[in-house]
C-alpha cells in the first residue's frame, strides 16, 4: 500500500517537472561521462606503464675515447672497466634485481643505430668508432631501474646511466594531465548537477505544497515525506548514469577496440573489461550524489 | 486532555507577546469556543496544541504529553492524535472526496481493509455517503468542509480542533456544520474551536474561553460571546 503510493508520489514528481527532470539526466550523464573518461585515462596510463615497463631497459653506455666527464678520462672504457660493471651486476646485493645483461660492442651499436637513422643526416657522420659500448640490462622489475643506475653510475668508465623509463614519461605526463582536466571538468559538472538535483526537488515540493501541508498535519512520519523526493532525484540520475555508462562501454566497444586498436597493434588499449568495470563506479558515483543532494534539499525545504 | 500552564509566546519581531500568561485546562469530552478578534491569539493556542509552534515561556500538556519534552521526529506520530479543520478547508483539489478521506489514513500507513471500511463510515457520518466519488470543485462550501472533518475524524481522534471552521459558509450551512461538530464530540471527541462569530457561539451554549490581546480576559461554563452587560456595568463600578 505505502511502497504503491510513494512510487505514485515519485512518478507524479517526475511528470509533473519533466523539463527539469531531463536537464538533471543530461548534466548527470554529462559529468559521470567525464568520470568515466579520467577513470578509463588513468586505466590507460596503468595498462601502458605495464607494457612498457616490461620491455624498458637501462643503458649503461660507456665512456668512448673522447668523453670527458667525472668517470670518463677521454680515453674509451677498458675491457676491465666493462667486466668491473658486469661483476657489480651479479654481485650478491644486485644480482637479485637484474634479470638478464646484454653487451653490445661498437659494431652492434653502429649496426642498430644505422638500422634506425640510416639515410638522415646523422648517419653520415657515423662510423662503429663514435659509438658507445654499452650494457643493456632488463631489470626484475621496473622499479629496480633506480638501484641498477645507483649501484653503477659512479663507476670509473661509465659515461652514463640511461633508464628508458626516462623516456616514456612525457607521454604518461601527457595522458596523465588529460585525465586531471577530465576530472576537473566532471567535478565542476558534478556540482553543477548536486545544485541542479537540489533545484529540482525544491521545486518539485513547492508544486506539492498542499499535499505535503496535509501530510504533515495528518501525521504523515518525516521520512514518509521525505522519500519519494530522494527516490525522485536518485532516479533522474540514475537514468543519466546508466547512459553515461552505456556511453562508455560504448566508446570502448566500437571505437578504442574496433576502430583505434587494430591501427596501434603494438600499445595495449583499454578494453570492454575495464569499462564494464567503471560502468557500476558510474552508477553509484550518479547514485550517491543524488540520494545525498536531493535529502539535503529536501530536508532544507521542510524545515523552512 | 490539554493543559496550558502560564504559556508565553513572543515573536522576536513583535513588541507584544502574542500570548501572555495563558493558563487552560480543557477536558475530555468538553466543547470549548475560542473566541476573540482576529490577532488575539486564538490561532496560536490550536497552533501550540499541534506543536506547530512552541511556547517561550510556560508548558502546554496535550493527551498527558509534555510537548517542549516531544521530540520532532515523535511530532507526526503525536499529530495522528488530533484532527484538525481550517477554514480553508485544505483539501486536495485532484482528488476524489474519498481519496481526500483515504490520503490521510494512506500516508500513516493503514492497512487496505481498514481504510475501504472506516471512509465510507466517516463519509456516512458527516452526511456525504452518496458523493464519494466527486472532486471537491463540484461540491459546496459546506459539503467541503464536511470532507475536510471527515477527513479530521477518520482516524477517530481523541481530539478535534477547528480553527473557524465556518468563517468561509454561510449562516443556514454554518448550523449544519455546528451540528456536525456538535454529533462529534457527543461521541466522546473533545472539540475545541477558534470562531469569532457570536451566534454560533450563543446558539451553541458550550464554554467559552474569550482572549484579547494573547490574554485570556473570561472562562464561562456555559457562556455566550459577548460578556453579559451585568459583568460590564461591574467592572466599570469597581
Amino acid at each position: 500500500m505505502r511502497l504503491q503510493l510513494i512510487a505514485q508520489e515519485v512518478w507524479n514528481g517526475l511528470r509533473r517537472n519533466l523539463s527539469v527532470v531531463v536537464s538533471v539526466v543530461l548534466v548527470t550523464f554529462i559529468s559521470l561521462s567525464f568520470v568515466g573518461a579520467a577513470i578509463l585515462l588513468q586505466l590507460q596510463i596503468n595498462q601502458m606503464k605495464g607494457f612498457w615497463y616490461d620491455r624498458a631497459q637501462v643503458g649503461i653506455y660507456f665512456c668512448g675515447p673522447v668523453d670527458a666527464t667525472e668517470t670518463c678520462t677521454q680515453t674509451a672504457a677498458t675491457p676491465d672497466q666493462v667486466q668491473a660493471v658486469r661483476d657489480t651486476l651479479s654481485s650478491g646485493a644486485i644480482a637479485p634485481y637484474v634479470a638478464d645483461v646484454q653487451f653490445e660492442d661498437r659494431q652492434l651499436a653502429y649496426q642498430n643505430f644505422m638500422s634506425q637513422f640510416g639515410g638522415t643526416a646523422s648517419a653520415e657522420f657515423a662510423s662503429p668508432d663514435t659509438m658507445n659500448e654499452a650494457l643493456w640490462v632488463r631489470p626484475t622489475s621496473p622499479q629496480d631501474a633506480d638501484l641498477i643506475r645507483e649501484a653503477t653510475s659512479a663507476m670509473p668508465g661509465v659515461l652514463e646511466v640511461r633508464d628508458q623509463r626516462a623516456l616514456l614519461e612525457p607521454i604518461f605526463q601527457v595522458l596523465n594531465t588529460a585525465s586531471l582536466a577530465a576530472i576537473g571538468i566532471a567535478v565542476l559538472m558534478l556540482v553543477a548537477a548536486v545544485l541542479l538535483i537540489s533545484t529540482t526537488i525544491r521545486l518539485s515540493a513547492f508544486s506539492r505544497k498542499r499535499e505535503l501541508g496535509i501530510m504533515r498535519l495528518v501525521g504523515a512520519s518525516n521520512r514518509f515525506i521525505q522519500t519519494p523526493f530522494i527516490i525522485e532525484g536518485v532516479v533522474a540520475a540514475l537514468v543519466g548514469a546508466v547512459l553515461a555508462a552505456g556511453s562508455v562501454v560504448a566508446v570502448v566497444h566500437f571505437f578504442l577496440q574496433g576502430y583505434v586498436a587494430p591501427m596501434l597493434q603494438t600499445i595495449a588499449i583499454v578494453n570492454l573489461d575495464d569499462a564494464l568495470l567503471v560502468a557500476p563506479v558510474l552508477i553509484g558515483i550518479g547514485v550517491l550524489f543524488a540520494g545525498v543532494a536531493a535529502a539535503v534539499a529536501i530536508r532544507r525545504y521542510l524545515k523552512i | 486532555m490539554i493543559r496550558f500552564d502560564e504559556v508565553t509566546k513572543t515573536y522576536s519581531r513583535k513588541a507584544r507577546p502574542a500570548l501572555e500568561g495563558v493558563s487552560l485546562e480543557i477536558l475530555k469530552g468538553e466543547f470549548v469556543f475560542l473566541v476573540g478578534a482576529s490577532g488575539s491569539g486564538k490561532s496560536t493556542v490550536i497552533r501550540m496544541v499541534l506543536r506547530e509552534e512552541s511556547p517561550t515561556e510556560g508548558e502546554v500538556h496535550v493527551l498527558g504529553q509534555r510537548l517542549k519534552a516531544l521530540p520532532s521526529r515523535r511530532v507526526p506520530f503525536f499529530r495522528r492524535n488530533l484532527g484538525v479543520v481550517f477554514q480553508d478547508f485544505r483539501l486536495l483539489n485532484n482528488k476524489t472526496v474519498y481519496e481526500n478521506v483515504a490520503f490521510t489514513l494512506q500516508v500513516i500507513g493503514k492497512s487496505r481493509g481498514f481504510i475501504s471500511e472506516a471512509v465510507p463510515d466517516v463519509l456516512r457520518t458527516v452526511g456525504l455517503a452518496g458523493k464519494a466519488s466527486r472532486l471537491p470543485h463540484e461540491l459546496s462550501g459546506g459539503e467541503q468542509q464536511r470532507v475536510a472533518i471527515a477527513r479530521a475524524v477518520v482516524n477517530r481522534p481523541p481530539i478535534l480542533l477547528a480553527d473557524e471552521p465556518t468563517g468561509n459558509l454561510d449562516p443556514s450551512t454554518s448550523a449544519g456544520i455546528m451540528a456536525l461538530l456538535a454529533r462529534i464530540n457527543e461521541g466522546g471527541t473533545t472539540v475545541v474551536m477558534a470562531t469569532h462569530e457570536a451566534s454560533i457561539v450563543n446558539e451553541m451554549q458550550k464554554r467559552v474561553v474569550e482572549l484579547e490581546a494573547g490574554v485570556v480576559m473570561r472562562d464561562e461554563a456555559s457562556g455566550s460571546y459577548r460578556r453579559q452587560l451585568a459583568v460590564h456595568a461591574e467592572e466599570e463600578m469597581a
